[in-house]
């Protein structure tokens, strides 16, 4: 099972990605420019500013090499989860529905909330139970998602009543597309898989589903 | 070379900020006038910011050398080494005057400028930290630069993914018109990768990579423009230069993927004075000569005169050296991060700085007359007569009770909960903090694992306290990081500091300034936690006169296991409280409450017993590496009563001391501020172990909803709103 992260030139927490992958599996960066995706099982599209976001969040790392490819591995079946910024960048390329808004308050927020597993049949998820409460931290500043209409099945994880940071609608932090193999969430898995740095290692179950369905 | 009749004369010289004396001085190294590429050079390398001309006695006074530093004064940043072949890089810097005039990019381009001088030595930037000052929040210019500084330091450091750590903010009328936004940043590398910065090896090529140049920053020299292009427009440019981390993010990678490859011989951050500071001192480190062709440098605008390209502080650039055979390797990683490479000069021998338009030389100057041959002053120190700071406005009367007075100091603006400004900051990117901002007094990141352990980052420095005795004050401030990294379990291994003072060429401020460093040096030596690095930034007063003397201290320490890192708040039912530390009563001289009271400030604050306090920072911290605490929180501003109500709210529960008694107590008791005092908890076994080395007052358990001493309490959630008090400054 090997994961293969992105990293574009302004990615930030694509290391860390690659620490939590490990911890279920190998792990490998992939150079945006490089449209080779040097056979990775499953693509993990990480947090940080890609290209600096300076015109709208995700905009720019839509039209990058890799991306290019990651879009047909998705449109073949493979699985792709994008956190953040990735969540943003999936959004923007139409592998998931809905967009993401700036927070309610304008502002960064960085701080652990608390998940409420909505869906536990994914591939995402399926090392959990739904109804199960995770806590992973938030740190972003557009984290607002907005998908009028959007099915009840595609949402996987709920902000816990009083934890929404950031406005999203319904308290969705995370989807996934109708075929189920796109996933997006805005809260970060992978600053949650050591008791020491994370605040708990519930973001490691994430992980382990996907190595699960790939097993 | 231009003709004499154009040459600026020494009245330029007097508006570049130069005396009469220097410019004669320069004529004289130069033995001729200088031109006005040559003018705008020697001006702000001379000037106090490049040349420490008013501070660097003092400076030399501090205590450098330790079994510890790997790295001393002298390159971008210091070092320290913790084991296993790790060295762990810091330094403190300030961006005061540019974010009194825009705190968003003044800010940002702080923790730019801070993070480029961590990645110039080597090493990968891991943390920031942030200390600031403003007026009270009760001005509106006060609430506007702490709303924008805040998120100009979060822009910065979140877009960049290097976490923010910890901080501290004083709120405090003498910042109104000077507000004070230090920037600390910590980085890991191998001590074998660490490169210095002197540009050895004749022959070798200067290359300048990272953003483009522009006239961004261009300050000082913005007075020759003006009358080299007789405009009046061209004076109004702006001189606060533009953050841009998406470029320093690319910066950073470029840079250490360089080094990671061999190609480098030197490595340098273009920061105040761009390349007229950067060549020339790597020049002057490797006793050499350097030859800079500014027809090469990539502009941002067209038409740019030579003397604002050598002095453009345009953010985000780095200069290397690399040897020819290089060159071409250099260029294909500069390539791939896309940062503008350029080959832009060379290494010589002629030990002169040699300025070149192509074929043209527009200014050759000895490298010794630019770097070392700066008129050193002496201070003039003299105590003043008298308290020369207006007394505080008073918000309380004191007549208030013992409950009400506890409420206003916990939502005062120095102590009420920081929740609001750091959780705008990513504390946790990198995956190393162990203690994040709350949990503990000092900020904890896991080491490799061959390193001899974690380590801890605490910054501090009260104003105030330093206002009333700069000398005990500046102690005050070294022993307050030390207490924080004891309350997690590590011992010091260095310090960085950022003096920021008023016009040091007044009597009064010279005798702060000398009063501090002397403090500094003082604890520092007790403590074996040598400066490794720092920064100063004189002249901040404003109309309303000199800010309060501000000798920002940062401190790094070891503890050999993260996990056993204390935690500041209160944990488990039942737990005994206890208090340790003081061996004499605390004082109200100087401290919040006296403050809010409105009471003039002292002329001195009671003496510190030095070997006592090393002997409560040993026992506290090795108790907390045993796990004999289950919290340990040290007293600060408020005193003793503050602190336990912080260790009740950051553990979310409360307690009960001196049950049954009906005694009240001093306000010297509940509210006076001394160092080396700590709010503990734990097993009773434990507490009373810890009290056979120290004075510690075993007199509560943790427990309940409510903080109750002898005949007062207070509920939990009347505590929270109170201290919620800056939560509307950030809707």
């Amino acid at each position: 099972m090997k994961f293969g992260v992105v990293q574009f030139p302004g990615s930030c927490d694509e290391r860390d990605t690659v620490l939590a992958c490990e911890k279920v599996g190998e792990a490998q960066l992939l150079w945006h420019a490089d449209p080779d995706l040097h056979a990775s099982d499953a693509i993990v599209i990480p947090g940080g500013f890609s290209y600096g976001d300076y015109l709208r969040v995700g905009a720019i790392a839509q039209f990058s090499p890799v991306m290019e490819s990651v879009i047909d591995f998705a449109a073949d079946g493979g699985p792709v989860l994008g956190i953040c910024n990735g969540f943003q960048v999936l959004c923007e390329t139409g592998l998931l529905p809905g967009a993401l808004l700036p927070n309610t308050g304008l502002r960064f927020i960085c701080r652990q909330v608390q998940l409420e597993v909505v869906n536990a049949e994914t591939q995402f998820t399926r090392a959990m139970t739904a109804g199960e409460q995770i806590s992973i931290p938030a740190k972003h500043t557009t984290g607002r998602y907005y998908a009028p209409g959007i099915a009840e099945e595609q949402i996987v994880f709920r902000y816990a009543t009083g934890e929404n940071p950031n406005g999203s609608q319904d308290d969705i932090a995370g989807v996934v597309n109708e075929a189920g193999n796109v996933m997006g969430l805005m809260p970060h898995p992978e600053h949650a898989v050591d008791e020491l740095t994370g605040g708990s290692t519930d973001g490691l179950k994430i992980f382990e589903s996907m190595a699960l369905a790939l097993a | 070379m231009p003709d004499t009749a154009s040459l600026p004369t020494v009245e330029d010289a007097v508006a570049l900020a130069l005396t009469r004396d220097e410019y004669a001085l320069i004529v004289e190294k130069l033995g001729r006038q200088p031109n006005q590429v040559e003018l705008a050079m020697f001006s702000l390398l001379w000037s106090e910011h490049c040349a420490y001309k008013h501070s660097k006695k003092l400076l030399r006074t501090l205590p450098t050398e330790g079994a510890r530093v790997f790295m001393g004064p002298g390159e971008n940043a210091g070092a320290v080494d913790i084991g296993g072949g790790w060295a762990i890089a810091f330094k403190v810097e300030s961006h005061n005057h540019p974010s009194a005039v825009e705190p968003f990019q003044g800010a940002a381009t702080g923790v730019g400028g801070i993070l480029r001088d961590i990645f110039a030595i080597g090493a990968r930037p891991i943390a920031v930290l942030d200390a600031l000052r403003f007026g009270e929040p009760t001005s509106e210019r006060s609430r506007y630069l702490l709303d924008r500084a805040v998120a100009g330091i979060g822009h910065y450091g979140n877009s960049i993914g290097v976490p923010n750590i910890g901080g501290e903010v004083y709120f405090e009328a003498p910042y109104e018109t000077n507000c004070l936004v230090n920037a600390m940043a910590l980085g890991i590398a191998r001590q074998d990768d660490i490169v210095r910065s002197a540009a050895t090896g004749v022959g070798n090529v200067l290359v300048l990579f990272g953003a483009t140049t522009g006239r961004d920053g261009i300050g000082g020299a913005s007075v020759l423009a003006s009358t080299e292009l007789d405009s009046a427009d061209e004076s109004k440019r702006p001189s606060v230069q533009v953050g841009d981390p998406f470029e320093e993010s690319k910066l950073l990678e470029c840079s250490l993927e360089l080094l990671e490859k061999d190609l480098l011989v030197a490595l340098q951050d273009l920061g105040a004075a761009g390349l007229t500071s950067a060549a020339p001192e790597m020049a002057s480190k490797a006793e050499l000569g350097i030859d800079i062709d500014i027809s090469k440098v990539p502009l941002r605008e067209a038409g740019m005169e030579p003397f604002e390209i050598m002095v453009s502080e345009s953010q985000e650039r780095m200069l290397c050296v690399c040897t020819p055979d290089k060159l071409d390797a250099v260029l294909a990683v500069t390539e791939k991060w896309e940062v503008n490479g350029t080959a832009i000069g060379a290494v010589t021998d002629t030990g002169n700085v040699r300025v070149l338009d192509g074929d043209e030389v527009l200014g050759d100057m000895p490298v010794v007359a630019l770097v070392d041959d700066c008129p050193i002053y002496d201070l003039a120190p003299e105590k003043p007569a008298h308290q020369i700071y207006p007394a505080p406005v008073a918000t309380l009367t004191g007549n208030e009770s013992v409950h009400d007075t506890l409420l206003a100091l916990i939502a005062s603006p120095n102590i009420a909960s920081r929740k609001p400004l750091f959780e705008q900051y990513d504390c946790l990117v990198q995956s190393r903090t162990a203690r994040r901002p709350n949990e503990s007094d000092a900020a904890v990141l896991v080491m490799p694992e061959d390193a001899d352990g974690a380590i801890a980052v605490s910054i501090d420095c009260n104003g105030r306290k330093v206002a009333a005795d700069p000398y005990i004050g500046a102690l005050t401030a070294v022993l307050e990081c030390a207490s924080n990294l004891a309350c997690v379990g590590a011992e010091p291994l260095g310090t960085t500091n950022n003096l920021n003072f008023a016009n040091p060429e007044k009597p009064h401020i010279a005798w702060q300034l000398t009063e501090a460093v002397r403090g500094i040096a003082d604890g520092c030596s007790q403590l074996d936690a040598p400066i490794v690095g720092g920064n100063v930034s004189l002249y901040n007063e404003g109309t309303d006169g000199p800010i309060y003397p501000t000798p920002v201290i940062g401190m790094v320490g070891l503890l050999p296991d993260a996990a056993m890192a204390g935690q500041s708040g209160f944990a488990d039912e039942g737990d005994y409280v206890g208090f340790a530390g003081w061996n004499e009563m605390p004082s109200l001289a100087a401290s919040e409450l006296a403050k809010l009271r409105g009471e003039p400030l002292p002329t001195e604050l009671p003496p510190i017993d030095m070997i006592h306090q090393l002997k409560v920072l040993k026992a506290i911290r090795e108790a907390v590496r045993r796990g004999e605490l289950k919290s340990c929180h040290d007293v600060a501003e408020g005193g003793w009563l503050v602190a336990t109500a912080e260790a009740c709210l950051l553990g979310d529960v409360g307690c009960s001391l001196l049950e049954g008694s009906e005694d009240e107590s001093s306000d010297e008791i509940l509210f006076g501020e001394a160092v080396g005092g700590f709010v503990v908890s734990g097993s009773k076994e434990d507490l009373e172990k810890l009290g056979e080395k120290i004075p510690v007052d075993i007199f509560g358990t943790v427990g309940g909803e409510s903080l109750k001493v002898g005949p007062y309490s207070w509920t939990l959630d009347e505590l929270r709103e109170a201290h919620g008090a800056l939560a509307p400054l950030f809707p």
